[in-house]
């Protein structure tokens, strides 16, 4: 069924089409053809496909608050690295005693501080449902008080900003601690499986490269009927006038709250996607320069679309991998220069460049 | 029929009960008694008091600064006056009350600039402000029925602006806003109307409508304007208001307040 909300999003369907042919044949050739195929893709490229894919996802999260709802949040890499310590718990506990010292029960890094039992937030990581439960729900409750909180006290703009800038940076701080147990400055890394099958192997990596790319497909969806919802126009509406949608009779703290808390989960499951695929989480994931990435990505993939999220994170991505090969020391410049450029240039990013080229063309 | 019921926000509400009556019966639907409020030393508001009749037409003048806009925020739940009481009917109070639930309540405001929503169609504008269940959930799942749709058709007929219903409201002439902004005030079925400068920016023709549209909808609505123009309170007022520094200073027919020596004194500058 091809709903009228998502024809008129051109770009989007483009978009869509070849995230479901990559996540499809990709896995299915790396399955069928023998490794020294040309058909087969390198393990390396697997995974940054799928860290790009993660990527793609936290952009999207972060679109519908700051594109449809005006909430321009600074922090959202918090709510991903969340859902990434999550994840990073469960694959620790799958390592059971194959780790250095041997312990049955503790991760190294617990030996290491010579701790002598798991903390009482451990428990319940040995599986994986409390972890995936925990993957949205960690992100969502912070965002929910969070929310609660600057949304019912009227904090809007820069001041809301500058606060979720905040929120990120002592999280980042608290996490560095070893005291907190999430292994402090080195993170969680080393993992072995995922649901017993070695994460190394390339048949998950596949698998997680699949599973991103149907998460993102899936997210993808859900964002763009809901921005097509009554709800969605309500939020439009605050995001132009928020306090004529207050004398219109609607609580626009609860609409900014639940959109806020939806967009905080999506983001902890992008978390989720991206540690098994990288191997790591460390506290960096919690810089205040990660998540203003996220705000560059958007920006210029074309803010308030939703598939410009997704395009800019990937080409801005992209850039990253090549440049940062090439020529280490200019990336930050680069980035600066081009967000520069687009917020002069292309307002609307450039998903705004080809609708405006397509206007032209039918004209 | 003087009582109504009154559906108040079902959501997070600790003061109020879920329905509660709208009581007009000894006249009044909007009581404002002692209200006084001053921002850093200012008395925008002094000590005012003012009754508003079921289903009546008011007009509220005034020079700059006289508190007219002072006055619809502190109705509307925008500004908490620092002394003084203001009910709807004889039983809500609306100091209780924030901008939400005022708005449910039935007291719709139109502002003094207009203020739709640009990035929405016409349309979209007007289902916004459908009166209906404006909570999140059903808001998210909400689909216009066949009477609603109806009644934003009528609403658009009313209006004057059915061939540009799929437009987004950005492209509208002022006019045009404030006309939208006065259908987004009727798809909310207020009780009470507070319209602020209704004709800022209309045409000759556009004005003659409105003043018919708005004498049209006294008896059901109750309806205070706020305006300048001294030719179209003319031509809908039955009771003027003067407000002067934060009070009332007279009340009475056009005739009577124009040919008030106090009145006079205060527009020329005595």
């Amino acid at each position: 069924m091809y709903k009228a909300w998502l024809a008129n999003d051109k770009t989007g369907s483009a978009v869509l089409m070849l995230l479901a042919a990559v996540t499809l044949i990709i896995p299915v050739c790396n399955l069928l053809s023998p490794v020294d195929s040309p058909l087969h893709f390198s393990a390396y490229t697997v995974s940054l496909l799928g860290k790009y894919i993660t990527f793609a996802l936290l952009g999207l999260s972060l679109d519908l608050v700051w594109g449809y709802a005006g909430i321009l949040v600074l922090g959202q890499g918090a709510f991903f690295a969340l859902g990434g310590y999550a994840m990073g718990m469960y694959l620790m506990r799958q390592i059971g005693n194959r780790g250095v010292y041997g312990d049955p029960m503790l991760p190294d890094f617990m030996v290491f501080l010579s701790w002598k039992e798991l903390p009482w937030y451990w428990l319940g990581f040995d599986h994986f449902w409390f972890a995936m439960l925990m993957v949205v729900l960690a992100p969502g409750i912070l965002a929910f008080v969070f929310g609660w909180l600057a949304f019912r006290s009227r904090v809007t703009g820069v001041y809301l900003s500058i606060i979720t800038q905040a929120l990120t940076y002592a999280l980042l701080l608290a996490f560095f601690r070893n005291e907190m147990g999430f292994g402090g400055n080195n993170g969680l890394t080393d993992f072995k499986d995922i649901l017993g099958f070695n994460i190394q192997s390339e048949n998950v990596r596949s698998m997680l490269l699949m599973l991103s790319g149907l998460s993102l497909i899936a997210a993808f969806l859900l964002c763009r009927w809901l921005v097509n919802t009554k709800l969605g126009r309500v939020v439009t509406a605050i995001r132009d006038q928020e306090s004529r949608v207050r004398f219109l009779g609607y609580r626009v703290e609860m609409f900014k709250l639940w959109l806020f808390v939806f967009s905080a989960m999506l983001a902890g499951l992008a978390g989720a996607l991206y540690v098994p695929q990288v191997g790591i989480i460390n506290p960096s994931e919690f810089s205040p320069l990660n998540s203003l990435e996220i705000v560059i990505w958007v920006a210029i993939g074309g803010r308030g679309t939703l598939v410009g999220a997704i395009i800019g994170a990937i080409l801005v991505n992209y850039s990253k991998t090549v440049l940062t090969g090439l020529l280490p020391e200019i990336w930050l410049f680069t980035l600066g220069a081009v967000f520069i450029l687009v917020t002069l240039l292309l307002p609307d990013g450039i998903v705004g460049l080809l609708r405006r080229y397509r206007k032209e063309q039918s004209v | 029929m003087n009582s109504f019921i009154v559906n108040l926000v079902p959501e997070d509400n600790d003061n109020v009960a879920l329905n509660t009556v709208l009581d007009t019966r000894h006249g009044p639907i909007l009581y404002l008694e002692d209200v006084s409020v001053s921002f850093d030393g200012f008395k925008a508001l002094n000590h005012l008091s003012l009754y508003i009749d079921a289903g009546e037409l008011r007009c509220l003048i005034g020079p700059n600064g006289a508190g007219k806009t002072t006055l619809m925020d502190v109705i509307t739940g925008k500004t908490r006056p620092d002394t003084g009481s203001v009910f709807f009917g004889q039983t809500i109070d609306l100091l209780e009350l924030d901008e939400p639930a005022i708005a449910q309540a039935g007291i719709c405001r139109k502002f003094q600039k207009p203020s739709v929503f640009d990035a929405l169609t016409v349309f979209e504008n007007l289902e916004l402000a459908l009166k209906c269940d404006k909570r999140t959930w059903p808001t998210l799942f909400h689909r216009l029925n066949e009477e609603q749709r109806d009644r934003i058709h009528s609403v658009l007929q009313t209006i004057g602006l059915p061939e540009l219903v799929k437009q987004p409201a950005g492209i509208l002439s002022h006019g045009q806003k404030q006309w939208l902004e006065i259908g987004m005030l009727l798809m909310q079925e207020p009780k009470v109307m507070l319209v602020d400068e209704p004709i800022a920016g209309m045409t000759h023709q556009e004005v003659e409508r409105t003043a018919e549209l708005l004498l049209s909808l006294q008896g059901k609505h109750s309806i205070v304007v706020v305006e300048h123009d001294m030719e179209f309170v003319r031509s809908i007022a039955r009771k003027v208001t003067v407000l002067h520094e934060g009070s009332v200073l007279t009340e009475g027919t056009m005739d009577e307040v124009q040919n008030d020596p106090r009145v006079i004194q205060v527009y020329l500058g005595g």
